[in-house]
């Protein structure tokens, strides 16, 4: 190979380069798994942990369009309890702090949901 | 094709006749003479087509001017108890503001209504005016997304998360109810309620009708608010026993700019 005395640390460095998201961060506090803190006096939700883990995005969705589209207001029961459809007058009851919940996993994913720019979050 | 020119002009003439004519002879002997027409007519038709449902509700509201006239703090009790319950900003600069139910003059308010020479009472009070949630709303038709929409029950609601701001609906509302955020209206809500949502730069929004409150069984805010004087009343227009249909037996009662067809739902009492 011509000029392989240039190229051959070229393409190491290229290499190095374009695998920085991989080893840049290794070890450091990113590697953990979010620490939300759960509440202390329910200990059930609308859905089960798993469950409401993945599917609280479309929940919200569903019981937005539910609620505001459809004007179906009714409360959900769930083992006996009743939870209203809503963000703010529900979920926001028991998980009393968004910034040790909500925001915990949400900046460890690096999302930003725009729920919190019309619902007010609760005093902190 | 062995013709001549005679020939082919006679036939292409002929086939021209058989199909324009043709077409419309089959649409009215497959579909009927009534019915072609609303086809046509369905799209539009379905924006306002509540009042072909029958049993449904339909809320509306009378407003009893000369209340509003006689005691100016009716008018202050209700404008705050709307803002306040539904964490509406107050800005400082005119041209930001946002108001759901406010005060106006008579003149402003009917503008169909000119008077040259207008008793005192109406020349010099104020009375409220709000959005009108019309059976025959403009400003739903116009939104490009049907953030605005009509509940079934009459009122028109609207739906932040799909607004995108455009304004159609301001543009095409004949009676200025809805109010442009141009700002982040968190810093300037007074007293926030944190039972309700305020709402983000960049949307529109209007009153309405304390949908929230409505439809759990309760009245609107600013009726509530007046609820000793009555110069407020909510109810459902479609059941001829409510209270708001007697009022509106006994009373004369006029409605916003009737000329344009948008068959608003909120009554005057003169």
């Amino acid at each position: 190979m011509y000029d392989s005395g240039k190229i051959i640390p070229g393409l190491i460095i290229f290499v190095l380069f374009i695998t920085i998201p991989i080893w840049y961060n290794r070890g450091g506090a990113g590697t953990e798994p979010p620490k939300p803190v759960l509440p202390k006096d329910a200990k059930t939700c609308v859905l089960p942990a798993a469950e409401i883990r993945a599917e609280h995005m479309k929940l919200l969705n569903v019981w937005r369009d539910e609620v505001l589209r459809d004007g179906q207001r009714a409360a959900v029961t769930v083992d006996g309890k009743e939870y209203p459809k809503s963000l703010m007058l529900n979920c926001m009851k028991c998980h009393t702090s968004k910034k040790q919940f909500c925001d915990t996993c949400h900046t460890y994913a690096s999302v930003r949901p725009y729920c919190w720019d019309c619902h007010l979050a609760p005093v902190e | 094709m062995d013709t001549n020119r005679r020939n082919f002009l006679k036939v292409a003439g002929l086939s021209t006749l058989a199909g324009l004519g043709g077409t419309a002879v089959v649409d009215r002997l497959v579909t009927g003479a009534g019915m072609a027409q609303a086809s046509t007519e369905a799209g539009h038709g379905a924006e306002h087509a509540a009042p072909a449902k029958a049993g449904a509700n339909r809320y509306g509201m009378v407003i009893d001017i000369k209340k509003f006239y006689q005691d100016p703090s009716l008018g202050e009790k209700a404008i705050h108890a709307c803002h306040q319950v539904h964490n509406v900003p107050n800005f400082p600069d005119k041209r930001d503001e946002i108001k759901w139910i406010w005060m106006t003059k008579f003149e402003n308010a009917f503008p169909e209504k000119p008077n040259l020479y207008r008793d005192e009472a109406t020349a010099t009070n104020t009375l409220p005016i709000l959005c009108n949630h019309c059976d025959n709303p403009p400003c739903v038709r116009a939104c490009p997304t049907k953030a605005t929409f009509r509940y079934e029950d009459g009122i028109i609601g609207m739906d932040y998360h799909r607004c995108i701001g455009c304004r159609f609906c301001m543009a095409a509302c004949p009676y200025g109810s809805r109010s442009f955020n141009w700002r982040d209206p968190r810093p300037f809500i007074a007293h926030v309620n944190q039972d309700y949502p305020s709402r983000t730069r960049g949307v529109v929004e209007k009153c309405n009708f304390c949908v929230e409150l409505v439809q759990a069984g309760k009245l609107p805010a600013c009726v509530e608010a007046v609820s000793d004087s009555k110069a407020l009343v909510f109810g459902n227009l479609n059941d001829p026993n409510s209270e708001i249909r007697k009022i509106l037996k006994e009373a004369h009662t006029i409605q916003r700019n009737p000329s344009l067809g948008t068959l608003p739902s909120v009554f005057y009492i003169v």
